[in-house]
């Protein structure tokens, strides 16, 4: 998995609440294959575009200031919805590392890690202060530090909240299934102890 | 992990049952004793592809084809859809997963047929790539959705490493009016938690008015949860619950059975446990809800006005509120009832079961539909009940189309969609801008208010309509 220490780049304001995975990645795409040029195409096709398909000029990450942003910072409730891995994805293949916002849904918070974005929650004041920074609204470079947990803008700092469990896996870019298949006989001898103490959890056939 | 004589809740003592290890972070491993894999597992099995790995578990593994399996027509709608439920069988075929495939007589949309197969019970931990896997805490199972990367750690591992949720207990106590349903509950408590009011937390359905709701609607009620944020929705597996589990194809049977009710009869929350969180509902002042907005907190009774957003001192609240009114085109201060729409959609995980449809042909029946719309029951089971009781030609002689089971037109992967501008009453679970196609209007609501709202041809409280009538 790919870790996360620091990140200097510029920050793209998306300043919404509830983007929902369906906005992030619509249903329609997620039919074709990651590995046809990525998914960061796709990164919300529909609040980029308008019916027509022509982009917005009006909206963020179409806007030149913004264009290479690596970091997104949104309003409450960021990835809500569907637990669609994919949004994750068109976020990564689009070139973000990570995305502040004051609150994520679960499932997309927990994807993010394991495709090393980092999910960085800071307070509704903060999110605020940085959407309305100046550094950030002139397209400037903001610093990210996962080991401190600080957002520095200009003259601005600010701190951020991240789970303990997932700084370590970002900061190691650790791979769970790796660390977990080095468990193999704990979880032989669970599951044998699991089978005699619920026998009826297996599914019975036949 | 050794138990505490500290007071419990369900929740903590399922977890407890299912711990493993727990790291030097507080991760704990957790077991896992069923893996729901369905189309858009493919990411999930492309992992596990990339490692050269196998399925540790398969016996303990179900597929079910129903994200992108057509609901309107024989065939897909075309060769990217199609590839995409044949990739499903390869997947599964390839490792000995069992499979209920597009032909199988015990397909459906997974929330619906799992536990009609008897293979969601209760104390299990459950996972699927699916948000709505909350469903399955109508059984009293401790089931929650995962992404990509997760799937494929169970499909290698059977295992999955969890940080413990907060905990919140929403009671819902007294009687729901005649002709109010588990979605108007629902509705009602995604308004007052609003849809990130639950994130982190496990949620636990009590009081007397949970009780008093069938399965299905439980069901319903769990399958919600996720939009409140809550990964997860359980309720104490009560008799209703035994009587549901009892005789069905893979859930014990005999002693087994008897020894198992046993154990699900104690899944219980302790007198003192402890809850991070708590919310108190008096049911019998829920009303039949509708969304207005482009969120599923946007719920208003359907008595209601849509909100005006220069009541709103917080002028971001005032923004976005004026967004969803803009998406939804509707005006501030609106009147819910009259709304006219363009279509219905009667299906989904939420609400496809065969109570669903009841319901809504108790209503049809003998009435015309104002607008086009699609019945799409949850699985093949809930559509040959459907049809031994003839609610298929109550359905199709009141103008409605009688579909197939799938996920169809809640989220449109199968190339049922709603064409852009256009407002359709739904009962499924997510009113987000674009769900159900680019630019689609969609108003929550229950098969009832559904029903009603295609013969009114708008939005309308459907109490009136079921006057003398019985499901």
């Amino acid at each position: 998995m790919k870790s996360f220490r620091t990140s200097r780049a510029t920050a793209c304001p998306l300043p919404f609440a509830n983007i929902d995975t369906d906005q992030i990645m619509p249903a329609r795409f997620m039919r074709q294959p990651r590995s046809e040029g990525g998914y960061g195409r796709f990164l919300m096709h529909d609040l980029r575009r308008n019916a027509d398909g022509q982009l917005r000029k009006d909206f963020n990450l179409n806007d030149p200031r913004f264009e290479t942003a690596q970091i997104i910072i949104a309003r409450d409730n960021f990835g809500c919805g569907s637990s669609r891995e994919p949004a994750v994805y068109a976020l990564v293949d689009h070139g973000a590392v990570c995305v502040i916002a004051p609150s994520f849904g679960d499932i997309f918070a927990s994807n993010s890690i394991r495709n090393g974005l980092l999910p960085a929650k800071v307070s509704i004041e903060d999110a605020e202060r940085l959407l309305a920074s100046e550094t950030v609204l002139l397209g400037l470079e903001i610093c990210v530090d996962l080991e401190t947990q600080t957002i520095t803008a200009g003259n601005l700092h600010v701190e951020f909240e991240i789970p303990a469990q997932w700084k370590v896996r970002l900061l190691n870019g650790w791979d769970d299934v790796d660390l977990t298949l080095a468990r193999s006989k704990e979880i032989a001898m669970f599951s044998e102890q699991r089978t005699r103490a619920a026998p009826w959890a297996i599914p019975r056939r036949g | 992990m050794a138990q505490t004589s500290a007071p419990r809740t369900i929740a903590d003592k399922i977890w407890d049952l299912h711990s493993i290890a727990v790291n030097p972070e507080g991760d704990h491993l957790l077991w896992i004793d069923r893996h729901y894999v369905h189309e858009g597992s493919n990411h999930g099995f492309g992992q596990v592809a990339a490692r050269s790995g196998k399925v540790a578990r398969p016996d303990l593994t179900f597929g079910v084809a129903d994200h992108y399996v057509p609901t309107r027509s024989p065939e897909p709608a075309n060769d990217e859809i199609r590839r995409m439920i044949d990739l499903l069988s390869a997947n599964t075929a390839r490792h000995g997963v069992e499979l209920f495939g597009a032909g199988d007589r015990r397909q459906g949309i997974v929330h619906v047929a799992m536990p009609e197969q008897g293979l969601t019970l209760p104390g299990l931990v459950i996972v699927c790539g699916d948000s709505h896997t909350s469903t399955h805490g109508a059984l009293g199972a401790y089931a929650f959705g995962i992404g990509a990367s997760e799937v494929a750690h169970v499909l290698l591992t059977q295992t999955l490493w969890q940080k413990k949720p907060k905990q919140m207990r929403i009671s819902v106590n007294g009687a729901l009016p005649h002709g109010v349903s588990a979605k108007d509950m629902a509705l009602t408590i995604i308004a007052r938690t609003g849809a990130g009011g639950a994130t982190g937390h496990a949620i636990e359905y009590s009081g007397s008015a949970i009780r008093a709701l069938s399965i299905e609607g439980r069901m319903t009620l769990c399958n919600l949860s996720i939009e409140a944020g809550s990964r997860l929705g359980i309720i104490a597996p009560d008799d209703k619950t035994i009587s549901y589990l009892r005789g069905r194809p893979f859930a014990p049977a005999g002693d087994m059975f008897e020894r198992a009710a046993e154990d699900w009869l104690a899944i219980v929350s302790d007198p003192d446990a402890h809850f991070d969180k708590e919310l108190v509902l008096d049911a019998s002042a829920i009303e039949p809800c509708v969304t207005w907005g482009t969120s599923p907190e946007h719920a208003l009774p359907v008595s209601a006005r849509t909100p005006d957003p220069d009541d709103f001192a917080d002028q971001e609240k005032s923004r976005q509120l004026r967004e969803a009114l803009d998406y939804m085109g509707l005006k501030p201060g609106q009147a819910l009832e009259g709304i006219a729409i363009d279509r219905v959609f009667i299906g989904s995980c939420t609400n496809s079961r065969i109570e669903d449809l009841r319901i809504a042909a108790a209503v049809l029946a003998g009435r015309k539909a104002q607008v086009p719309g699609l019945v799409s029951p949850g699985s093949k089971a809930v559509k040959q009940q459907a049809e031994e009781e003839g609610l298929d030609k109550i359905f199709i002689d009141s103008g409605l189309e009688w579909g197939n089971p799938g996920c169809s037109m809640c989220v449109g992967m199968n190339g049922d969609i709603v064409a852009p501008g256009e407002r359709c009453a739904s009962t499924t679970n997510r009113n987000f801008r674009g769900r159900q196609g680019p630019g689609a209007r969609t108003h929550l609501v229950s098969p009832l208010m559904a029903a009603a709202a295609a013969i009114a041809g708008h939005l309308t409280d459907g109490r009136a309509m079921l006057k003398g009538r019985t499901p």
